[in-house]
């Protein structure tokens, strides 16, 4: 009988405690495939964020640390400083990078650090119960947005890639979204490359994933990646906003 | 042997270095010494101090409150600020090219020191606090001028040598100002 | 050694190099900006890593990262950016990790001012931070002190695996005295077997956290804790006995206030009153058995600081109704005189003697 199919060596055996239909297990697959395919899982470190991926510690199949809230930059910044060879990433949701911790992010960026980020926006806050993000839409409805977001009151969502990728430091920014196979695809040599960018010493490297929040959208599994679609990507271009490799 | 000094000046009259070759020739010939900073704003551009203790017994306190055994003010506001932190019979040397009336504060040794034209007659106006130690040295002899000499020389290293006469000639001449003020007494 | 005229912050710093210290991350505050100064031009020669972080709360985020990856690591600032550090120290307390922590403590509450202060005797002591956690607190009186405590506090550190905190004001920070270096008794210490250095293929991963959501598991990490600090409080008080053999009244200072009342006991016992000092160098574990060693003719305890009553609580504690316990302060950078000291402790003897009708 032949293996078609194999669950990636860079994530434990750990039963995910992720909601149903919840796109954060499809992203922990991806890193997880990335750096086993590398070779990096015996000299990588990652660091988990504060919100739904806080138990990302328990997943990812190599040494792991556990930051504060929106800190996780600048924990890795602390492990990379002290093991400037090994590879050093940090995996954090929209609340924790957009919000509380965007001096965090982006003085990482500015620095050039040489550590990789995996970003991941579903336009809500998910571990506390759906509350609104930086990264909420206008009009969504969340439990402290009850009716809409509304720019005048809270802003216009906040685009990080397009931000970050103003800056020097910043070797490799992408945005990227998992509503489908073929972008899923593109996820995942997204964020190849930016371990490649690390590994090359071309500088900061982020990948901003699309995901999906099912339990706090109120929506289907299904529907909740139509949405995404549908409103998301046309507020959040995908696509490349820095490439160590396409500079002009 | 206690010596407390409080060496006090505008930003720039070299009051902070002052106290920092006393503390450490005093190191140097084996006393205990501590040296206390003002610091913080005041420190740009306004009146700039230092504590400095010259002892044979451990330092207490590195503060020097009321119990000063001389002052060297490089500024008026100094001696103003200053005069009444001196003990009955302390010193009070002043920089008689910047300030025109003596201490009022009777019960104290006034010394009126004019640093600034003897230091450009020595060839550089930042040498007036090298000038204002050598009075300092001549009327309370914590220790001589070949210690500080000395220490002058471990201070500047080889590079800076070249600055040794300068600096022994204003503290020398600044020694004269009080020893021919004892002569004539 | 020969002895070298040091400024206190330049004096930690040097201390901390040759104590192993080869991480730093810090942002700027005065008092202590020599130390940030220092360590950027020092700590790469001897091999290691100074970074200017962005804020006070990203550096000791690094510190958690650093230490966690096994470095020496160390971060200094001011009682306002210590307080921004308390999460960061909560989670190193958390996932017992190792570093140092220097506090030139300078006056609040908020912005406060510059000028030298004991006000964080609370934040230090405390906690400070979410949860039931300690530091280990060393308040250094003078320079050659710090250098020593300084030299060893990283040894410390790894010993227990908690932060050691160095507790300074602007005037320990600022002044200057002549320090030797010396080499401390070296501990024998534990290999980092729990640092995320990767995996190297060769283990399972190891994992530095604080997060603990079954609360049975929170509650074994919290009696965990608590029973490295039982082994602190065994092993790790420090305290000076000063004078007071016969006193009548004996002070209780610590770092800066401490010097300036050694010199009020010593104007009060030539003026034939019989006064001592407990100066506690552990402020966290407070060193409780200095009171067991006083003599009968103790009649009152002060606590003098510069705050308005601070360690006082924990001198009440460690009184245990024994004696009065009385208290001298000044705040917000405003620095005692010997003599005001003197005129606090006579009034209190005067009070002891008109209420016990002597």
């Amino acid at each position: 009988m032949s293996v078609v199919f194999e669950k990636t060596k860079g994530l434990t055996d750990k039963e995910f405690h992720y909601c149903p239909g919840c796109t954060h297990g499809i992203i922990h697959r991806l890193v997880g495939e990335v750096l086993e395919e590398m070779d990096l899982l015996d000299d990588a470190i990652g660091v988990a964020p504060v919100g739904c991926a806080v138990l990302a510690y328990d997943y990812f199949n190599c040494d792991m640390h556990e930051a504060a809230h929106g800190r996780a930059p600048a924990v890795a910044t602390g492990v990379k400083r002290v093991l400037p060879e090994k590879t050093v990433f940090a995996y954090q949701g929209d609340g924790d990078l957009a919000s509380i911790g965007t001096a965090e992010i982006v003085h990482a960026a500015h620095r050039g650090e040489m550590i990789t980020v995996i970003f991941v926006n579903n336009a809500i806050y998910g571990m506390t119960g759906g509350q609104m993000a930086p990264t909420t839409m206008i009009g969504q409805k969340t439990t402290t947005s009850p009716f809409g977001r509304n720019a005048e009151q809270t802003g216009s969502p906040i685009r990080i890639a397009e931000m970050l990728a103003t800056i020097d430091g910043a070797g490799f920014i992408e945005r990227v979204s998992v509503h489908n196979p073929v972008h899923i695809r593109k996820t995942k040599k997204a964020i190849r490359t930016a371990f490649e960018c690390q590994q090359n010493r071309k500088g900061f490297s982020m990948v901003e994933v699309l995901s999906t929040c099912p339990t706090n959208w109120g929506m289907s599994p299904i529907a909740s990646l139509g949405w995404l679609a549908e409103n998301m990507i046309p507020y959040y271009p995908l696509g490349n906003f820095r490439n160590p490799d396409k500079e002009a | 042997m206690e010596e407390k000094v409080i060496c006090a000046g505008f930003g720039g009259q070299g009051v902070m270095s002052l106290g920092r070759l006393m503390s450490y020739t005093g190191m140097h010939v084996g006393k205990e010494v501590s040296w206390l900073p003002s610091y913080g704003p005041e420190m740009r551009g306004g009146t700039a101090n230092c504590h400095v203790i010259i002892s044979d017994t451990l330092i207490g306190s590195p503060i020097i409150s009321h119990d000063a055994t001389a002052v060297i003010a490089l500024n008026y506001p100094s001696m103003v600020k200053f005069e009444h932190e001196l003990i009955e019979g302390g010193y009070m040397f002043y920089n008689s090219s910047l300030i025109e009336q003596a201490p009022e504060r009777s019960g104290i040794k006034s010394i009126g020191v004019a640093a600034n034209e003897i230091a450009s007659e020595v060839g550089d106006l930042r040498v007036a606090n090298m000038v204002m130690l050598g009075a300092y040295l001549a009327a309370c002899k914590p220790y001589s001028l070949e210690d500080v000499v000395a220490a002058l020389r471990k201070v500047f290293g080889p590079g800076k040598e070249k600055f040794i006469p300068l600096n022994e000639a204003a503290l020398k001449r600044g020694m004269e100002v009080v020893e021919s003020a004892a002569v004539g007494k | 050694m020969e002895k070298v005229l040091m400024k206190g912050n330049e004096a930690l710093c040097a201390a901390a190099i040759r104590g192993g210290c080869r991480y730093f991350f810090g942002y700027p505050i005065t008092p202590q900006n020599e130390i940030p100064e220092y360590m950027s031009r020092e700590l790469p020669k001897a091999g290691g890593v100074f970074l200017q972080a962005e804020s006070e709360v990203a550096a000791i985020n690094m510190v958690y990262g650093a230490a966690g990856a096994g470095g020496r690591v160390m971060t200094s600032s001011s009682s306002p950016g210590i307080a921004l550090k308390q999460e960061g120290i909560s989670y190193i307390c958390g996932a017992e990790l190792p570093c140092v922590i220097v506090n030139i403590s300078r006056g609040g509450p908020g912005l406060g001012g510059i000028q030298p202060s004991q006000a964080d005797y609370f934040q230090s002591t405390r906690g400070g931070g979410n949860g039931d956690y300690r530091l280990l607190v060393l308040a250094p009186a003078n320079i050659q002190e710090a250098v020593d405590l300084m030299t060893e506090a990283f040894d410390i550190a790894d010993y227990y695996r908690m932060p050691v905190m160095i507790l300074g004001d602007g005037m320990i920070g600022q002044m200057m005295e002549p320090v030797v270096f010396k080499t401390p008794a070296a501990r024998e210490l534990p290999e980092k077997e729990w640092a995320t250095t990767g995996t190297g293929g060769a283990r399972t991963p190891n994992i530095i956290n604080s997060l603990r959501l079954d609360p049975a598991e929170l509650e074994k990490l919290n009696l965990h804790l608590q029973e490295k600090y039982e082994r602190v409080r065994a092993n790790e008080v420090r305290y000076e006995m000063h004078q007071t053999d016969e006193a009548e009244l004996v002070f209780v200072a610590y770092g800066t206030s401490a010097r300036i009342v050694k010199n009020a006991v010593a104007v009060m016992r030539r003026q034939g009153v019989k006064a001592g000092l407990i100066r506690p160098i552990s402020l966290w574990p407070f060193p409780e058995r200095a009171f067991d060693e006083l003599p009968g003719s103790v009649r009152a305890l002060m606590s003098v600081e510069l705050s308005q009553g601070q360690m006082i609580d924990d001198v009440k504690i460690s009184a245990r109704g024994r004696w009065p316990v009385g208290f001298y302060g000044r705040s917000g950078g405003m620095i005692f005189t010997q003599q005001e000291i003197v005129e606090a402790g006579e009034k209190m003897l005067r009070e002891v003697s008109h209420v016990s009708g002597v």
